[in-house]
């Protein structure tokens, strides 16, 4: 299931707007992979390049190539919606469906892909939710609407809904800055527990995050406002936290940043 | 699972889980659909506009169409024009925004500025949006049973109004709620930690901030009132002269020539009838222009 | 001074709506009194003379609920396409273009539509509405009316122009809604690899229903009230009762007040016209603040 991620001298522009800047690096299959960097360094639209979201946004676009197991995602007649269908994402806020059941959240990927067999749909719910660490918790109310859990709940019900597809990667976008701690924690333990069957990547503005959760680390930064962001370096994440490379990951670790 | 198969087998194209050629049919099928709904749209838009313009350019371009009345002019003949019928419709617009305005301006200050919050201001919202929704035909009916049946006066340009009064208020009062409510509350704040009262801050401070949207939505409001036809029919009576007094004797408008003169079955009562239809498009046209260029010019100052 | 001119030009406004409903009712009174049959269940209009008063809203209202419904049933579906189109398939350049085109359709005065669709549309559809007649007339919808079809004064002619004037109101209420659709929402479908369709029903519609129905209904209040593009299009008195078709004509309430307006020359006569005028006031009332509800309600959650 899980897959590795290759990227390859990756551009990627709104519009005129140079945003990040020739990024190369691998994602090992069954790794957590954290993205860290200042704001605006272009780690979150890294990150959406990678299922292709980013092109929600009018105007945006690529160069270079990002291949999943080899197979290019910007591929010619590769439909974005078969890329996304296979690599999931969570995203900083959560955000289940508020008009459906708790169950509907977790089933509505596979409600889409035409799934209609109702045992299989709750064993996949049952399932998924079991995989975010939520059944327990939910398993009396799963015809309540999502929108009536806690923030961490729904959260992790977030999760749940882009495992139950089944996914070769998962992407998560700052899965726990919306979150209290306790939530936050719960979250950190699911990551490793996922990361056994997905290759994982999470951008994080909290280094401690990076640190407990991740194998590898990616530290982005940019040289100055309107300036593309950048990759500075990548390595595992003791090594980046203990003994970086690059003068400007160590600043930015031991906040001397800026 | 054969993950140590699956890492070293080569790349394959179909490397993404496919959608369904189900799923895709029904998406294209959606996109075609939702596009066709636009142009079906588009169509009467335009088959409307070119009826008008192609039918009513003749008269348009005789100098007299905006210069004279119809006053002895006999039906089949192509002479005249409908100077009167445009006083009358920009006339009795002004009149009605000039009434209209002040009242519509302090509606929508009480709602935003005193009442916010308040059960009479429930009330008042709602009323509002209940009056945005009657008919021009019952607002009509009203001004004749009070102005008409009861005062006794008789029927005028004034009467109609006063019905074009009733649908042009709420106009007023939503585009001020909704400028009133664009303007930052720290301005207001500003004003009062200046130690001036409430109703200096209202006129001197909010207002001129939510001017331009409501003197857009005022342009607008005239623009929807001019092309107005059922209260004229009932409130007035047509006069083929020019009258300047709105508040005696028969005065006429453009709908109200339209009326008048599509029954004339000669081609100088076509000519008449389109004639006006699009000098009321175009009298219609030039407010909504100047609404636009109002909104965008001082949308520029305020950055 | 000034808070009191505010809150007094609010309570003018209250008065307004009730001072609508009293006087018509006022003056609507002593004609349902002098009225020799029932004012609800008879279709009878004579009121020329004040003596001899028979009219009944009967007629009038099956031909102004069935214009207004039949419009309705068509706008509905074309406006949700335009609105779908507007906010989440033009590209945004185009976007605000396009969504000006269909507000300029709102700024056609009525009279102009009706214009259209008496000389224009109407002798258009004489073609289709004949072969609907001729070949669907077993349904009651497309059956012999009480008006000739050839002469295009039908509530065939008169639905499909009004659907056309309600269409932006429709769309604008509906495209509004649309646009608020959480960006999170749509994101999230999109990462469950949902398709552009996908992403509307998941997110778009769900969202979006009580806006669209509520504009709908907005829409429905314009429809019952339009006068003068029916009193154009509509073919005036049959005198013969309706046969509940989609080709029967005559009149809607509204357009037969206007139709009739020359002939308020006694208080009772035009009190007829005044009880119509009420009860069409009613209908938009209730319709107009069922709109509404449905929009706080919502909102209210």
């Amino acid at each position: 299931m899980a897959k590795r991620i290759d990227v390859k001298d990756l551009n990627i522009y709104y519009g005129k707007f140079h945003a990040v800047e020739n990024v190369t690096l691998s994602v090992p299959p069954r790794s957590v992979t954290a993205f860290i960097g200042p704001s605006g360094c272009g780690k979150s639209t890294v990150l959406r390049s990678l299922n292709r979201m980013h092109e929600v946004i009018p105007g945006a676009r690529v160069d270079g190539s990002v291949l999943l197991d080899g197979a290019d995602i910007y591929g010619a007649g590769v439909d974005p919606v078969e890329v996304r269908r296979t690599i999931g994402m969570v995203f900083q806020r959560p955000n289940p469906f508020p008009t459906m059941s708790i169950r509907d959240n977790v089933v509505a990927g596979l409600r889409l892909a035409g799934t209609k067999n109702r045992q299989q749909l709750d064993e996949v719910c049952e399932r998924s939710l079991r995989g975010a660490n939520l059944w327990e918790e939910v398993k009396d109310r799963l015809n309540k609407p999502g929108g009536g859990l806690s923030g961490g709940q729904q959260q992790r019900l977030c999760i749940a809904r882009a495992i139950a597809v089944q996914p070769d990667v998962l992407l998560m976008d700052e899965p726990c800055s919306a979150l209290d701690p306790i939530s936050t924690l719960a979250i950190e333990d699911l990551i490793t527990e996922l990361k056994q069957d997905f290759t994982i990547v999470i951008v994080t503005h909290n280094m401690q995050q990076a640190a407990r959760v991740s194998d590898q680390t990616a530290f982005f930064n940019l040289h100055g406002v309107g300036q593309p962001g950048r990759l500075v370096e990548i390595d595992e994440t003791s090594r980046i936290f203990s003994n970086p490379s690059q003068r400007a990951t160590e600043d930015y670790i031991s906040g001397r940043f800026g | 699972m054969s993950t140590e198969l699956e890492l070293e087998r080569p790349a394959q194209p179909p490397s993404f889980q496919g959608i369904s050629t189900g799923r895709k049919a029904k998406n294209l099928a959606a996109t075609v659909m939702v596009s066709l709904c636009f142009v079906v749209a588009v169509i009467p838009l335009v088959w409307v506009l070119w009826t008008v313009a192609s039918r009513g350019m003749e008269s348009l371009l005789r100098a007299d169409w905006w210069s004279h009345s119809l006053s002895g002019v006999r039906a089949n003949e192509d002479l005249g024009g409908a100077y009167h019928a445009i006083y009358g419709t920009i006339a009795q617009g002004l009149v009605t925004a000039v009434i209209a305005v002040p009242i519509g301006i302090l509606v929508g200050i009480y709602l935003v500025e005193y009442g916010a919050g308040t059960r009479f201001a429930r009330v008042t919202t709602f009323t509002v949006d209940i009056l945005t929704g009657v008919p021009s035909i019952v607002a009509a009916l009203f001004v004749y049973s009070v102005w008409i049946s009861i005062f006794g006066f008789s029927r005028s340009a004034f009467a109609n109004c006063l019905a074009l009064l009733l649908l042009m208020i709420p106009m007023v009062v939503r585009s001020t709620e909704e400028m009133l409510r664009v303007v930052p509350n720290e301005l207001r704040e500003a004003s009062y930690a200046l130690g001036i009262p409430k109703w200096k801050t209202i006129v001197k401070v909010v207002i001129p901030t939510a001017l331009s949207g409501i003197v857009t939505g005022v342009m607008l409001g005239v623009a929807r009132i001019m092309g107005e036809t059922a209260p004229a029919l009932i409130l007035m009576a047509y006069s083929a002269r020019i009258n300047m007094d709105i508040f005696e004797g028969s005065m006429a408008n453009l709908p109200l020539l339209m009326v008048k003169e599509f029954t004339n079955p000669e081609a100088a009562g076509f000519n008449r009838t389109w004639g006006a239809a699009l000098t009321l498009i175009l009298i219609i046209m030039l407010f909504n222009l100047a609404a636009t260029l109002v909104s965008r010019l001082s949308a520029v100052k305020t950055k | 001074m000034f808070r009191g001119l505010a809150l007094g030009s609010g309570g003018f406004v209250v008065a307004l709506i009730a001072a609508i409903g009293i006087f018509l009712l006022l003056q609507a009174l002593p004609s349902l009194q002098a009225n020799q049959v029932s004012f609800l269940t008879s279709g009878e209009w004579t009121t020329g003379d004040p003596n001899d008063m028979r009219f009944g809203i009967l007629y009038l209202l099956w031909v102004t609920v069935a214009t207004a419904a039949f419009a309705l049933v068509l706008a509905m579906p074309v406006a949700l396409g335009i609105a779908l189109f507007l906010t989440q398939y033009a590209p945004r350049a185009l976007a605000r273009v396009f969504a000006y085109i269909i507000d300029l359709l709102a700024a056609v005065p009525s009279i102009i539509f009706g214009l259209w669709g008496l000389q224009v549309l109407g002798p258009a559809l004489v073609p289709t509405a004949e072969w609907l007649n001729t070949n669907l007339g077993w349904f009651p919808l497309f059956s012999d009316g009480n008006v000739s079809i050839r002469g295009g004064g039908t509530i065939f002619t008169a639905g499909i122009v009004l659907a056309v004037m309600i269409l932006p109101i429709i769309t604008a209420i509906t495209r509004e809604i649309f646009e608020r659709t959480p960006k999170d929402q749509i994101e999230g479908a999109l990462a469950l690899g949902a398709t552009r369709w996908e992403v509307i029903r998941t997110t778009v519609l769900p969202f979006g229903r009580a806006g669209y129905v509520s504009g709908s209904m907005l829409g429905l209040g314009r429809a019952l009230g339009e006068t003068v593009a029916l009193y154009l299009i509509l073919s005036g008195a049959s005198g013969r009762a309706p046969e509940l078709s989609l080709f029967d004509g005559d009149a809607t309430i509204a357009s037969k007040i206007a139709n009739d307006a020359a002939e308020f020359n006694n208080e009772i006569s035009a009190g007829a016209y005044i009880a119509a005028g009420l009860v069409l006031f009613v209908l938009t009332f209730v319709v107009n603040a069922l709109a509404r509800w449905i929009t706080t309600s919502r909102t209210g959650k």
